[in-house]
């Protein structure tokens, strides 16, 4: 039996995964718990799928083994998708009901899945789909779709619901921490209903 | 004592603070830039800072700060040792009297680099020692701790951490900052810093000798640490070795190697107490090596036995794979779980409105059958748009260039290099290539900062890495000391200029540069420079899709019509490439 709750949160280079994975972290430290986490940095982050890692309880290294996640926050519809093998058989899926398409959609014409056929492929887990542009928008900005995906985590992370809303108000920038917090309550709203 | 989350160079950054450092210089490179740009943007700092130009530039500055007897730290990635490999193998000869830590951090599975390299066989080569962290906790402990091991042994010390270290994150414990109150001075001693014949050879024998103390103190230390718990004993370095301590089980015997070079003694000991002994590590099979010197007629399985791969990086499933290929227990059982089928790729790609796509587009526009060797830095994501031939390393576009255009080649070679790359070592190859009369077109992609490893300035940034506003450096006057007779400076978001720039190039003899000049789209934006998006006018767009193959990010295909999306940056260039008019600036900034 692992020690570790382990979270992947996936999405596209620019979408505020790092920040995802620092309020976590941020978290663990308020609550006094050992956490590990893997990130990707550098020029993989120019629009390209990136992955964080994050070992609630986790003691040993950083990664998590494909088969073995308990909870994948998807950023992005078709990241769910892709790293979907993650996730232990019952393991969960948050993701944002909304994908961007590859730019190699359009310049190579490969396929892409449309977002019934990713939710269809999806439905050996348990899949809770977020509108979090939709929100955001409402909270006061798109680019706290982040936040909003956090809050409806909430409703399922090993932590409680003070540390994570400490954690974000320690790491958003002060001005923006009305909105965040708005948004942060629109997704943890959005998350109860699933 | 606090304890924080950090990032892997977060916490090694701390811990030069409370060694604490006195002198710092590096070069930027995947997944060590961090460190530097974190001490550097201390609110206050009591060490000299600096990003060097290039590697074995930033390793002989802090050499030098050694050699006076203050704590000095350089800090690049792998492939930047062989820059540095020229002061290093020497510095262990001469030998330091202030620490010098060296941070070269390897990247297992090549995540942001060229190749797989192992800086551990450098640390060999040099004979200098190597400390190998496993988790951030023990990076951090290590390089407050190597500063002291540094001057103790009188030697630089190569710190090794990879990918997995620097860009993982964890609970650490972090101490106290330092204010350093040394001061250098220089000791003049010519039969230590001089290496000439008669003097290098002393000092060659008096590294031989260090050699052996070196090996029973890491032991000592606990950076080389066994404990015998059964008949099998597993031996794993570096990250690999937290992946193992995941999956042992307690009756298999471990032991984790910290530090180089290793006690042999003392690792005969542990071997020779077991039946089989199993060795993971990442890249090369450096301990392998030395466990197989050791063995006898113990049975070690690893690399060598086929059981590990000699590539890539280890994970507690890549680690559980190959315990169990060489039968050793495991307390855990992965599930098999293969990567899900039919998901297009996401690479990275070059920004919207990033000046490099627009180079690309018109240097194939004008050089149809032109060959592109190119150089390290974003603009190798140029290969998407077929502008990339070849890769080696920081600073060989200019050189391959010339060579293949030597070579009797009769197409057009057009190559292309970052203005960091160019000062790093692209000027050598444009020197040489005037010099020995090359007909090349050279493009240097200049945004005046190193973008790639996240927005470092450099010489044609105008200011120090501290922000000190410094003269930028004119890589036009560089050009034409090199003798360049054609120096051309555009700006790439007048596409029309920019493609009859690079048609009077191509029109003439000998090297010609053309100095593509414009912000890298990331720091214009973070300086406050917004522009009007572009909008697709659906009446006038014909689906031609002339627009898409230009690449940009922001435009995309609805049903038979081209729209921009709310990732534009407003660069102009497609309403510059549509063949009917039909993008033009609209929408609100």
């Amino acid at each position: 039996m692992k020690e570790s709750y382990d979270i992947l949160v996936v999405g596209i280079g620019g979408q505020g995964t790092i920040l995802a994975s620092n309020i976590l972290g941020e978290a663990c430290m308020i609550e006094n718990r050992p956490v590990k986490g893997a990130e990707t940095h550098g020029m993989a982050q120019r629009g390209g799928s990136v992955e964080s890692h994050i070992r609630i309880g986790g003691t040993f290294g950083p990664l998590i083994a494909p088969g073995t996640a308990d909870l994948i926050i998807a950023f992005d519809l078709l990241e769910a998708l892709r790293y979907s093998y993650y996730l232990r058989p019952g393991g969960k899926i948050i993701t944002n009901g909304r994908m961007v398409l590859p730019t190699s959609v359009f310049t190579q014409g490969i396929l892409v899945p449309t977002d019934q056929e990713i939710i269809g492929r999806l439905s050996e887990y348990e899949l809770c789909v977020i509108d979090a542009e939709g929100l955001a928008r409402q909270a006061g900005s798109p680019l706290t779709q982040n936040i909003v995906m956090m809050g409806a985590a909430s409703q399922f992370l090993p932590l409680k619901t003070e540390s994570i809303v400490q954690s974000v108000s320690r790491l958003v920038p002060p001005k923006t921490l009305d909105i965040n917090m708005k948004a942060f309550e629109l997704g943890r709203k959005a998350g109860s209903s699933c | 004592m606090e304890r924080r989350y950090l990032l892997g160079n977060e916490a090694i950054a701390h811990a030069c603070l409370e060694s604490p450092v006195d002198f710092i210089s590096g070069y930027p490179g995947t997944p060590s830039s961090e460190v530097v740009d974190i001490l550097r943007a201390q609110s206050e700092r009591h060490y000299y800072t600096e990003w060097s130009v290039n590697e074995k530039v930033a390793l002989e500055n802090a050499l030098g700060a050694a050699w006076c007897g203050i704590r000095a730290l350089c800090t690049m990635k792998h492939v930047g040792l062989n820059v540095a490999a020229d002061p290093l193998m020497t510095s262990s000869y001469t030998g330091v009297t202030g620490g010098l830590v060296i941070m070269s951090a390897d990247d297992p599975f090549a995540h942001s680099s060229q190749n797989e390299q192992d800086s551990r066989m450098y640390a060999k080569f040099a004979k200098v020692p190597c400390f190998d962290p496993g988790s951030i906790q023990e990076a951090h402990d290590m390089v407050r701790d190597a500063f002291t091991f540094s001057e103790e042994t009188g030697l630089p010390v190569i710190f090794r951490p990879t990918t997995r270290i620097c860009h993982s994150k964890g609970d650490v414990t972090l101490g106290d900052v330092q204010v350093s109150e040394r001061t250098g001075q220089f000791n003049r001693d010519p039969r230590q810093y001089v290496v000439i014949p008669v003097h290098t050879r002393v000092l060659h024998k008096k590294l031989n000798e260090k050699q052996a103390p070196i090996k029973k103190r890491l032991v000592e230390l606990g950076y080389n640490k066994a404990e015998v718990r059964g008949r099998d004993a597993v031996i794993a370095s570096g990250i690999a070795a937290s992946y193992v301590m995941e999956i042992i089980p307690s009756t298999t015997s471990f032991a984790k190697i910290g530090a180089y070079p290793i006690d042999e003694e003392w690792l005969k000991d542990f071997v020779s107490r077991h039946d089989r002994v199993l060795v993971i590590e990442e890249l090369a099979p450096f301990v392998e090596e030395e466990v197989l010197q050791v063995a006898g007629r113990v049975p070690v399985f690893g690399k060598k036995s086929g059981n590990a791969p000699y590539e890539g990086e280890l994970s507690p499933a890549a680690v559980g794979r190959i315990m169990k290929s060489a039968g050793f227990a495991m307390n855990v059982d992965f599930p098999v779980a293969n990567p899900v089928p039919d998901v297009p790729p996401r690479p990275p790609i070059l920004c919207a409105g990033c000046m490099h796509r627009t180079t690309f587009y018109a240097m194939k526009k004008v050089f149809r059958e032109g060959i592109f060797p190119s150089d390290i830095g974003c603009y190798t994501l140029g290969l998407q748009l077929g502008g990339v031939d070849t890769t080696i390393c920081m600073g060989a576009s200019i050189t391959v260039a010339s060579g293949i255009a030597h070579s009797g080649e009769k197409r057009d070679v057009v190559c292309t290099i970052g203005d960091s790359t160019f000062l790093h070592t692209g000027i050598q190859g444009l020197m040489n290539a005037v010099y020995n009369n090359a007909t090349i077109t050279v493009v240097i992609l200049d945004n005046r900062i190193t973008a790639m490893t996240g927005h470092q300035p450099n010489p044609s940034t105008g200011i120090t890495a501290c922000g000190v506003p410094v003269p930028a450096v004119s890589i036009e006057a560089i050009c034409r000391s090199c003798g360049v007779s054609y120096v051309e400076t555009v700006d790439p978001y007048n596409l029309t200029i920019l493609v009859n720039t690079f048609k009077e190039a191509k029109a003439r003899p000998g090297v010609k540069v053309v100095i593509v000049r414009h912000p890298c789209v990331i720091s214009a934006r973070r300086s406050g420079i917004t522009r009007r998006p572009y909008v697709v006018n659906n009446e006038k767009c014909t689906g031609c899709r002339t627009c898409i193959r230009f690449g940009c990010p922001a435009i995309e295909m609805d049903g038979e019509k081209a729209v921009i999306t709310s990732g534009c940056s407003g660069c102009s260039i497609c309403a510059q490439v549509c063949l009917f008019g039909a993008i033009s600036t609209g929408g609100a900034k």
